[in-house]
């Protein structure tokens, strides 16, 4: 017999399995369960990008593009980045990858050495922290709060700075707060950090669903910054692509270059059909983009109005498609609280502690549904509160 | 006044709260667009999309194509009038291309939709010739789908 406890690896054997997936287990097993818990958008892929990708097959176009991705499409991801961001990159400053998650793996490791600190504000999207320890790196959490509108602070990321930090990460806007950093907000983190050598590591997947007036600043628009920031960003949430697997980082060459080689050796080249798809997204689909945003935005007024209604204090998110409501006035953890919403009334919800620590006390409800069903669920967490007496 | 008019026209059977709050407004508010939508036309009505067929009734609805001779003083508009006053009569469209007006017509059974093409709307001055065709099948209608609702298989992949 083999022990394969024995045999796996220490570092796979200790990481923590999401948070997430144990609710999506459970939930999976009620028939009658209503979900609020995906992360991903409930549109299709606009048909011109599908239409594409088809033509693409039907021309053979079949086999490996260059390492760093398809010339044309780097070329339009500059424009793009430019256009929408105020971003000045070149070709070789892009690098196209499996999705934004392989963007952000090959950025930690290209950049981290074993021992070093890796500044994550919490809470925030579940893969930075196994990709860090897996790196040998050293997480380091900032815990940020709603009344801050779940923002990184000047005065936190300070106390939070050592001699062996390497990286900071910005995930803005945030999976699963819906914060969002403002040009001032960002520019008093730049003024931290131009005096040193850490590297910022932007996650800015959900750039393009900031909601009302307000739109998307890069860190690296910011004067002195592009010089120690990449850029992470992708087609999935903004162009409703999510199993096209595709996504880009954009930063200073020598670390371009560097994800470049790792990427070269696990990885060889992003799918080539999606990469043909995704040049069309980024020409033609700022119509598609904008009425996707638009209808995220109503249902958004929607679940927020209705949480707070019910006395679930929720905070107005700003960005991404998620609300993150207090739970702490029901006496109950997160964790309680959507195994008994999940028992009781069906719904399933995440617990704000998959997120980390600080996300203890909130739950994830996701918006990318269909108003008829954000509706539905919302009554039925109406009854659960209701019939509870919380 | 725009926005209130996209969301009601898909989900006019929500709570006017949850339609004020897509729109950012007090229910107030909402309610006094809505009339106002009523009373300037821009809203004509609420219909239910039922599936007969899943209902088990019977429902037979046809599409019928008519060549009409216009009037020299009012075209198209009179003879359309009097055809969409019939109580049978769904839908009736001024059309470009081979034929200019669209009807289409409920009934019971193919007998009741035939006899009113015969008796009803062929006899009328204005119309030279019609062309009926029934209806087999429903897949979709007014922007839903009739077989069955679409699975969400999205996995929590987080």
């Amino acid at each position: 017999m083999m022990d394969y406890d024995r045999i796996l690896s220490k570092k796979a054997t200790e990481m923590r399995p999401s948070g997430i997936r144990k609710f999506f287990n459970l939930a999976a097993e009620m028939p009658h369960c209503i979900s609020l818990g995906v992360g991903e958008p409930d549109f299709r892929t606009p048909w011109t990008i599908r239409d594409t990708a088809i033509a693409a097959l039907e021309q053979g176009k079949t086999r490996y593009t260059a390492n760093a991705g398809l010339r044309e499409l780097r070329e339009e991801v500059c424009r793009y980045l430019k256009r929408r961001f105020a971003l000045t990159y070149q070709n070789e400053n892009v690098l196209v990858t499996v999705g934004g998650s392989e963007a952000i793996d090959l950025a930690i490791r290209a950049l981290v050495e074993p021992g070093e600190e890796v500044i994550i504000p919490e809470p925030c999207f579940v893969c930075y922290e196994p990709i860090t320890t897996l790196t040998g790196g050293v997480p380091v959490h900032i815990a940020t709060k709603e009344e801050d509108e779940f923002r990184l602070t000047p005065e936190e990321l300070k106390c939070a700075i050592t001699p062996k930090t390497k990286l900071l990460i910005l995930p803005y806007p945030n999976n699963p707060t819906g914060g969002i950093m403002r040009r001032e907000d960002l520019e008093a983190i730049a003024e931290v950090l131009r005096e040193t050598d850490i590297m910022v590591l932007s996650d800015e997947i959900y750039s393009e669903l900031v909601y009302g007036e307000e739109r998307h600043v890069s860190i690296a628009s910011l004067p002195g910054m592009a010089e120690r920031t990449v850029v992470i960003n992708g087609f999935s949430k903004t162009y409703a692509m999510t199993g096209w697997r595709l996504g880009y980082a954009a930063g200073p060459k020598a670390v371009i270059s560097a994800m470049t080689k790792i990427h070269q050796s696990c990885i060889m080249s992003a799918p080539t059909t999606s990469q043909y798809a995704a040049i069309t997204a980024l020409k033609s689909c700022d119509e598609a983009v904008e009425a996707m945003r638009t209808e995220y935005s109503r249902r958004k007024r929607l679940v927020v109005k209705r949480l707070n209604e019910m006395g679930l204090h929720t905070f107005d998110p700003k960005g991404a498609f998620y609300v993150f409501p207090c739970i702490k006035s029901t006496g109950l953890s997160s964790e309680e609280f959507c195994e008994r919403l999940l028992h009781e009334k069906e719904v399933a919800i995440v617990p704000g502690g998959a997120f980390g620590e600080s996300g203890e006390g909130y739950v994830r409800i996701s918006y990318a549904y269909s108003v008829s069903h954000l509706h539905t669920a919302l009554n039925r967490i109406e009854e659960f509160l209701t019939e509870n007496g919380i | 006044m725009e926005e209130f008019l996209r969301i009601m026209e898909k989900n006019a059977r929500l709570p006017l709260e949850e339609i004020a709050a897509m729109l950012d407004q007090t229910p107030e508010e909402t309610a006094a667009l809505m009339d106002e939508a009523e009373e300037k036309g821009y809203i004509h009505g609420y219909e239910t999309l039922v599936d007969w067929d899943q209902a088990g009734v019977n429902r037979v609805e046809a599409m019928i194509e008519l060549h009409v001779s216009p009037r020299k003083s009012c075209g198209f508009d009179d003879i359309a009038q009097n055809i969409a006053a019939f109580n049978e009569v769904d839908n009736v469209y001024l059309m470009s291309g081979s034929y200019d007006l669209m009807v289409t017509i409920k009934g019971h059974n193919f007998q009741e939709i035939a006899l009113f093409v015969a008796q009803r709307l062929s006899p009328l001055d204005d119309v030279i010739s019609t062309a009926t065709s029934f209806v087999l099948k429903t897949y979709k209608r007014a922007g839903r789908t009739y077989f069955g609702e679409e699975i969400d298989d999205r996995e929590w992949n987080e």
